[in-house]
C-alpha cells in the first residue's frame, strides 16, 4: 500500500485534472480559462527547469530561449496556408509543404528545442555555476537576435500573430501530466539518482562511474524539450509570438518558481508555479486600474528573498512531501 | 595488478608529480604516505582517470596472467567498469540522497540482480547504515559517512579499492573499525591501495608502502621495514 502511494497520487492527479479541465472548459469564461492555461504552462516550465537546474545543479537561464525555439517551430508548422500570403509574403516556398496538425507540430517543436539544447550543451556545459548562467543568458540574446533578423520567416520584431487558438485546458492538462510523470520517473530512476549525485558532489559521482558530461547534457536536453512544448502551447494560447517575450525576465520568473518550490522537488515546482501565476494574476487588475505596474513581480521577488533567507533549499528541498509520496522513502 | 610507470602530472601550470613509479600486486595492501601537498591525492585521481598524466603509463591487469591494459587514457567510468573503485578524500557522500540511494549510485554501472544483495551485505558490515537506510546521508556523523563512502565504493564490486585518507577527522575507535573492515575486505580478495596521514596505522595495515615527497617517490619497501626505518620514524611516525 505504502509502496504504491506515488501511483495513487498520479492517478488522483490525472482524474482530478481531467474532471477539472472538463468543468472549467464548459463553465468558465475566457479570462479564467486563460489563467488556468497559463498556470499549467508554468507548471510544465517549472518542473522541466527543475530537472535541469534542480536535479542536476546546472544554473541554466536558457529556458525562454528553448521556449522560443519550440514556439516558433510549432507556430510555423501549424500556420494556416491561407493566411500565409498576407502575414508572411516572403515565406520560402520549400517550407510551405511542411504543415502539421497541432500535436505533431508541438512534438517537432519540442524536439527542435531539444536539438538546440544538445548543440548548446556541447559548447557551454564545460562551464560551471555563474559562468554557465552568463553563457545561457548570452544564448537568450542570440536567439532573440536571430528571430529579429530572420524576418522572412519570423516577421522579425513584429512577431507572428494570427496563430490558431489551439491551446485549451485539455492540451495543457495533458502536458502537465506527461511532464510530471516523466520527470518523476527520471527522478526515481538510476539516471535521476546520478543527476542528483552530480549536483551533490561531482568529483565523487565521477569517481563512481557517472559520466558528468552526458548526465548534464541529458538534463539540459530533456528540460529543453518540455520548454519547447511549453513554448508551442504558449504561442497558441495568446495566438502571437514576439522575440521580446522570451526574455531574461521570463527566465527569472521560472527560476523563482523552482527555487521557492525546492530545487529537486517536483511537487514544490508544481505548487510554486500555481501560487505564482495566481499571485501575479491577482495583482493585474490592481495594476491596470491604478496604473502601478510590476507589483506582482515585486511581491514574487520579496517572497523569493524571504525563502532564500529562511529556507535556502526551498519549501520542500529535494524531497517529495509525504502527502504525495507516502511515508515510504527510497 | 597495477603498475604506474613513470607518470608526470600537471595541475594547471604546476608540475605536481615527477616520474612516479608504483606497483600494486594482486591481493596486496599498499600504503602511500607523505606530507601534505606531496601529491598523494593527485596520484590516486590520476589512477582513477580524474586527472590525466602528461607522460607515462598506468598498466592494469584485472586478473593475474591476463594482458595488461593501459588505463591512463581511459574515462573514469571505463576505469570503474574495469574494476577500480575510489573512495575519495573527504568522503564525498551525496548529502541530500538517502543512505540507500548513495549505495545505489555506487552501483550505477551495474544492472545485474545482485545489487540488492550487495546492499544488504554493506548493511551487515555496518549495521548503523541499515538502521538509517532512508535517512539523508548529510545527517550522518563523520564516522558513519566514512562507512557509507566505503560501502558505496564497494558497490561497484571492485577488484582494486583505492582509499584517500579514510581516517581523516575520525575518532580512534572508529578508525579501528574501518581498518579492521579493510583487512577483512582484503582477505576476501580485494586489492587495496590506501593513502594515509596516520602513518602508524597505515604501515601496520599494509604489506608494502611508498613514501611520497614533493611529487617524487622518496622511499619504498615492506611496511615493517619502513616502520623501523629511523628516517621514517622521525618524519612520519613522530618517534624521536
Ligand atoms: N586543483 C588544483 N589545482 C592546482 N594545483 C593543485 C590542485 N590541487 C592540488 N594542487 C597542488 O598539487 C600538489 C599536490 O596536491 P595533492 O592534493 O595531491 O596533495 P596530497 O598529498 O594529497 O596532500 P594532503 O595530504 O594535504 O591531502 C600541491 O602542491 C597542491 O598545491
Ligand atoms: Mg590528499
Amino acid at each position: 500500500m505504502e509502496m504504491n502511494r506515488p501511483r495513487y497520487s498520479l492517478a488522483i492527479m490525472i482524474i482530478s485534472l481531467t474532471v477539472f479541465s472538463f468543468l472549467i472548459e464548459n463553465m468558465a469564461n475566457d479570462y479564467i480559462l486563460a489563467i488556468v492555461c497559463f498556470t499549467g504552462i508554468n507548471i510544465v516550465l517549472a518542473v522541466s527547469l527543475n530537472l535541469t537546474n534542480g536535479f542536476t545543479g546546472l544554473f541554466s537561464l536558457g529556458h525562454p530561449a528553448f521556449m522560443a525555439v519550440g514556439g516558433y517551430i510549432t507556430a510555423l508548422l501549424t500556420f494556416p496556408a491561407e493566411k500565409k500570403p498576407l502575414f508572411l509574403p516572403d515565406f520560402p516556398q520549400w517550407l510551405d509543404s511542411f504543415h502539421l496538425p497541432f500535436f505533431p507540430a508541438l512534438l517537432v517543436g519540442g524536439c527542435g528545442a531539444a536539438f538546440v539544447a544538445f548543440l548548446v550543451g556541447i559548447s557551454v556545459l564545460r562551464l560551471k555555476g555563474h559562468y554557465l548562467a552568463v553563457a545561457t543568458m548570452g544564448f537568450i540574446i542570440i536567439i532573440q537576435v536571430l528571430l529579429n533578423n530572420a524576418d522572412t520567416i519570423t516577421r522579425g520584431p513584429l512577431g507572428l500573430n494570427g496563430l490558431e487558438d489551439f491551446t485549451n485546458t485539455y492540451w495543457v492538462s495533458g502536458w502537465v501530466i506527461v511532464t510530471v510523470y516523466i520527470c518523476w520517473k527520471i527522478k526515481f530512476s538510476s539516471l535521476g539518482r546520478s543527476m542528483l549525485a552530480v549536483r551533490e558532489d561531482e568529483m565523487a559521482a565521477n569517481a563512481l562511474g557517472v559520466n558528468l558530461f552526458s548526465t548534464r547534457s541529458f538534463a539540459l536536453i530533456v528540460g529543453a524539450f518540455f520548454a519547447g512544448i511549453a513554448g508551442g502551447l504558449w504561442g497558441h494560447l495568446i495566438t502571437a509570438l514576439t522575440p521580446g517575450s522570451f526574455s531574461l525576465l521570463m527566465s527569472f520568473n521560472i527560476i523563482v518558481m523552482v527555487v521557492v518550490g525546492g530545487t529537486g522537488s517536483i511537487t514544490g515546482s508544481v505548487l510554486a508555479a500555481i501560487i505564482f501565476t495566481l499571485t501575479i494574476e491577482c495583482f493585474r487588475p490592481l495594476e491596470e486600474n491604478f496604473g502601478i505596474y510590476g507589483v506582482g513581480e515585486i511581491v514574487m521577488a520579496l517572497f523569493l528573498v524571504l525563502v532564500l533567507i529562511f529556507k535556502p533549499s526551498g519549501i520542500f528541498g529535494t524531497e517529495e512531501p509525504d502527502f504525495v509520496m507516502g511515508k515510504h522513502k527510497p | 595488478m597495477l603498475t604506474v610507470e613513470n607518470i608526470d602530472v600537471h595541475r594547471g601550470k604546476t608540475h605536481v608529480l615527477h616520474q612516479i613509479d608504483l606497483h600494486v600486486g594482486h591481493g596486496e595492501i599498499i600504503a602511500l604516505i607523505g606530507a601534505n601537498g606531496a601529491g598523494k591525492t593527485t596520484t590516486l585521481k590520476t589512477i582513477s582517470g580524474l586527472l590525466r598524466p602528461t607522460k607515462g603509463k598506468i598498466l592494469y591487469t584485472p586478473e593475474a596472467g591476463k594482458a595488461p591494459i593501459d588505463i591512463s587514457t581511459m574515462a573514469p567510468e571505463q576505469i570503474v567498469g574495469a574494476g577500480i573503485s575510489q573512495c575519495p578524500e573527504g568522503r564525498g557522500v551525496f548529502a541530500q540522497l538517502s543512505v540507500k540511494e548513495n549505495l545505489l549510485v555506487g552501483a550505477y554501472l551495474r544492472s545485474d540482480k545482485e545489487i540488492e544483495k550487495d546492499i544488504q551485505s554493506v548493511y551487515e558490515m555496518f549495521p548503523i547504515l541499515g538502521e538509517r537506510s532512508t535517512q539523508a546521508a548529510g545527517k550522518l556523523s563523520g564516522g558513519q559517512q566514512m562507512m557509507l563512502a566505503l560501502g558505496r565504493s564497494l558497490m561497484s564490486q571492485p577488484k582494486l579499492l583505492i582509499l584517500d585518507e579514510p581516517s581523516l577527522g575520525l575518532a580512534p575507535l572508529i578508525i579501528e573499525t574501518i581498518f579492521a573492515m579493510l583487512q577483512k575486505i582484503n582477505s576476501q580478495g580485494v586489492t587495496i591501495l590506501i593513502v594515509e596521514q596516520n602513518a602508524v596505522m597505515a604501515l601496520d595495515l599494509s604489506h608494502r608502502a611508498y613514501v611520497l615527497e614533493t611529487g617524487r617517490v622518496a622511499l619504498s619497501g615492506l611496511s615493517s621495514d619502513l616502520a623501523s626505518n629511523p628516517q621514517i620514524q622521525k618524519s612520519y611516525l613522530g618517534v624521536e
